[in-house]
């Protein structure tokens, strides 16, 4: 016998004698569901966060007797960069067994690995990135997102900050997709609110000298920088402001909302702006039963800012099992005419491009806490933000 | 400009240019004595970071040390822990390839960077996180006008000369300096007159990769914060700052490591648009510098080996 026919016996075998079993021992059918995020890297933060999110729903439908199915979270590691999420993205979508996935914290994995689920034909939900292209800038009936996109967030970044009095600003943007994207839609709604951008930086976004930038910066005095990239960006130039006297009011987008800002920034964070498009978790109805569960489950990570969209995702994608058993072109129907469905973070409508629609919020960093901004002391007027 | 916003460019780039000479020295140094290209050097500025730090968060743990002592344990164990693995290196993989191709060493170094990056993230808990570094040094920032540098800068800038001086103090003044420039003039020679080769040859090692790991420790000290694969574009800033300098001088690799931090600087003070290009530009003046001068800005004495 050829080593390759006694493989195949081998492997027949093998299958002959599994096949049967799962369907006869166990009374649910397992469903699998890849959740796949930054796990590791600068932005693991968010990503654990929300997997452990993800992992929470699981764990809490597993342990309903009503559900049809017994569920599998399969996780990934996308290191936030594009080249490795779409390995991932193509190891779960060509895996037959995984019937759907909650996808990408990333800007730049997420627009990235778009192509791969529409070839795959496995029906997503992204959880966490918000360049408006993942939904926007193609027809993919595969792709849906439950939060919202960086367009609610540079409108609101731009009125919000006008307001408050600032009138100069400097934007300094990392040169992927997500923080180009943040810089195009903050310069574009900043226009008709009269604020003025004097200068800005692209910078690379794992830079590490920010010390020219900032002298620049502060040649041009100006009142706000704001930044358009992630925790470590925001870290790394929170921390070189105040060593080349730098006295600006600092904001930044949902991209350093992250507790790895506050703990990187440390006391220098204090008072920073940022928006996002998730209301704080206590502010939903089932907000503190949620966070009593993740807190019984016993995780070691917090939920992080966008924990309940991964828990939303996951409950929305299972919902949609339930009904159509698992099968991913009869359950991506039932998903993308999503309306009214009740989530964790609200009311989930998806538009015609599988676009939830939601508002953003503002936060500022206060006492080591992201503060919602109508409960601050900022907002109060007890403590005041930067004035250059 | 006005002045304080041109002397505080200045000082930005004498920061950088300070770290990217001491890495870039280790490079001449090893040239020098052994005409080999040591691609695992960025790695070592690594290590080094990284001990100081375990260093520090061990010697906190077990007794509260005032920050004076925690940071010379944080030194010590980088200079340490750096000086070591140059040895062994140079001992292992190094000196057996004496004889090889060039190639074979420039090749075995490089694998040995990427072990040395690799364990460090995983052997490190949660080794792939960027690592916040303690402030060890004294707060506080000296104001003049537009002008305003931290304490811990000047201080960190001031700890770097220093070392880049010694340095050059100790190959151009010593006994043992002596030893080294023999063996990089002539190997065979400086054994026929009782040198020790091998002692000379593993020495220089400790000694580039130990002012490698201290730059490491000052990069912490500087941005506060630490990651596994910080080291692998300053190994190439530093080889190509060695390399556009003049490999194997002493002098060289520190104009270039200023000039290399010059350009840097120049690029984001001209245009901030071309802020995201400032390490193209600068490779690209490395480029031209070579064409011009293509055995360095201050050439070997003999620049001919036979």
């Amino acid at each position: 016998m050829n080593p390759k026919s006694s493989l195949l016996l081998l492997l027949s075998g093998t299958l002959a004698l599994a096949a049967p079993f799962p369907s006869a021992v166990l009374a649910k059918d397992t469903v699998k569901l890849a959740f796949i995020g930054p796990l590791s890297g600068g932005n693991s933060a968010p990503g654990l966060g929300g997997r452990n999110s993800a992992q929470l729903a699981v764990q809490l439908r597993n342990a309903d007797p009503a559900a049809k199915y017994s569920y599998e979270l399969v996780t990934f590691d996308d290191e936030c960069k594009p080249n490795v999420g779409i390995q991932v993205a193509t190891k779960a979508a060509s895996d037959n067994s995984i019937i759907a996935g909650i996808t990408h914290y990333c800007s730049a994995v997420g627009i990235a690995t778009v192509d791969t689920y529409s070839r795959f034909g496995l029906p997503v939900v992204v959880w966490g990135a918000i360049l408006p292209e993942i939904t926007y800038g193609n027809d993919y009936r595969e792709i849906h997102r439950v939060n919202g996109t960086m367009i609610n967030e540079g409108k609101l970044a731009a009125d919000f900050l006008t307001k408050q009095g600032y009138k100069k600003f400097v934007v300094v943007h990392d040169t992927t997709d997500y923080g180009k994207g943040q810089n195009k839609y903050f310069t574009e709604y900043l226009k008709p609110t009269g604020g003025e951008i004097v200068a800005t930086f692209p910078v690379s976004p794992d830079q590490q000298d920010f010390t020219a930038e900032l002298t620049r910066i502060k040649e041009l005095k100006p009142d706000l920088i704001l930044i358009g990239g992630l925790t470590p960006l925001g870290v790394r130039l929170r921390a070189q402001m105040d060593r080349v006297g730098v006295a600006a009011q600092l904001a930044g987008v949902s991209g350093i909302m992250t507790a790895g800002f506050l703990e990187g920034a440390g006391s220098a964070g204090e008072g920073t702006i940022s928006f996002h498009n998730g209301a704080p978790i206590s502010k939903y109805p089932q907000g503190q039963a949620f966070l009593e569960a993740y807190a019984k489950a016993g995780f070691r990570e917090d939920p992080d800012a966008y924990g309940p969209f991964a828990y939303s995702a996951t409950n929305l994608v299972m919902d949609a099992i339930e009904k159509t058993g698992p099968d991913r072109k009869k359950m991506k129907e039932v998903l993308n005419v999503t309306k009214g469905y009740k989530a964790l973070v609200g009311e989930i409508n998806f538009d015609d491009h599988r676009q939830n629609i939601v508002n953003a919020n503002v936060y500022v960093a206060q006492d080591g806490k992201w503060v919602y901004w109508p409960d601050s002391d900022y907002a109060a007027g007890k403590k005041k933000l930067a004035r250059n | 400009m006005d002045v304080g916003i041109l002397a505080q460019q200045l000082f930005n780039g004498l920061m950088l240019g300070v770290i990217y000479a001491m890495i870039a020295v280790g490079f001449s140094l090893f040239f020098g004595v052994l005409d080999v290209i040591k691609f695992s050097h960025g790695d070592v500025v690594t290590v080094g970071a990284f001990s100081s730090l375990g260093a520090v968060g061990l010697a906190g743990g077990l007794v509260a040390l005032p920050p004076v002592l925690a940071l010379a344990s944080g030194i010590a164990a980088a200079v340490t822990i750096g000086a070591l693995a140059g040895v062994i290196i140079g001992r292992v993989l190094v000196l057996p390839l004496r004889h090889a191709p060039g190639v074979n060493v420039l090749l075995a170094t490089l694998m040995a960077g990427t072990v040395l990056r690799e364990a460090i993230r995983l052997g490190v808990p949660n080794g792939g996180n960027p690592k916040p570094f303690p402030a060890l040094l004294p707060g506080g920032v000296i104001k003049a006008g537009s002008f305003s540098v931290g304490v811990d800068s000047v201080m960190i800038l001031a700890a770097g000369l220093l070392l880049v001086l010694g340095t050059h103090l100790l190959i151009t003044r010593t006994r043992f300096g002596l030893a080294i420039r023999a063996v990089a003039q002539d190997g065979e020679v400086a054994r026929l007159s009782g040198i020790d080769f091998q002692t000379v040859v593993l020495g220089t090692f400790a000694l580039g990769s130990a002012l490698a790991a201290f730059a490491g420790c000052m990069l912490g000290l500087y941005y506060r914060e630490i990651n596994f694969n910080m080291g692998v574009l300053l190994g190439i800033i530093g080889f190509a700052s060695a390399v556009v300098g003049g490999l194997g001088s002493m002098l060289g690799p520190i104009i270039g490591g200023f000039l290399f931090a010059g350009v840097q600087t120049l690029v984001v003070v001209a245009l901030p648009v071309s802020s995201a290009y400032k390490d193209v530009i600068a490779f690209a003046a490395i480029i031209i510098l070579i064409a011009i001068f293509p055995t360095g800005l201050i050439a070997e004495r003999r620049s001919e080996r036979v």
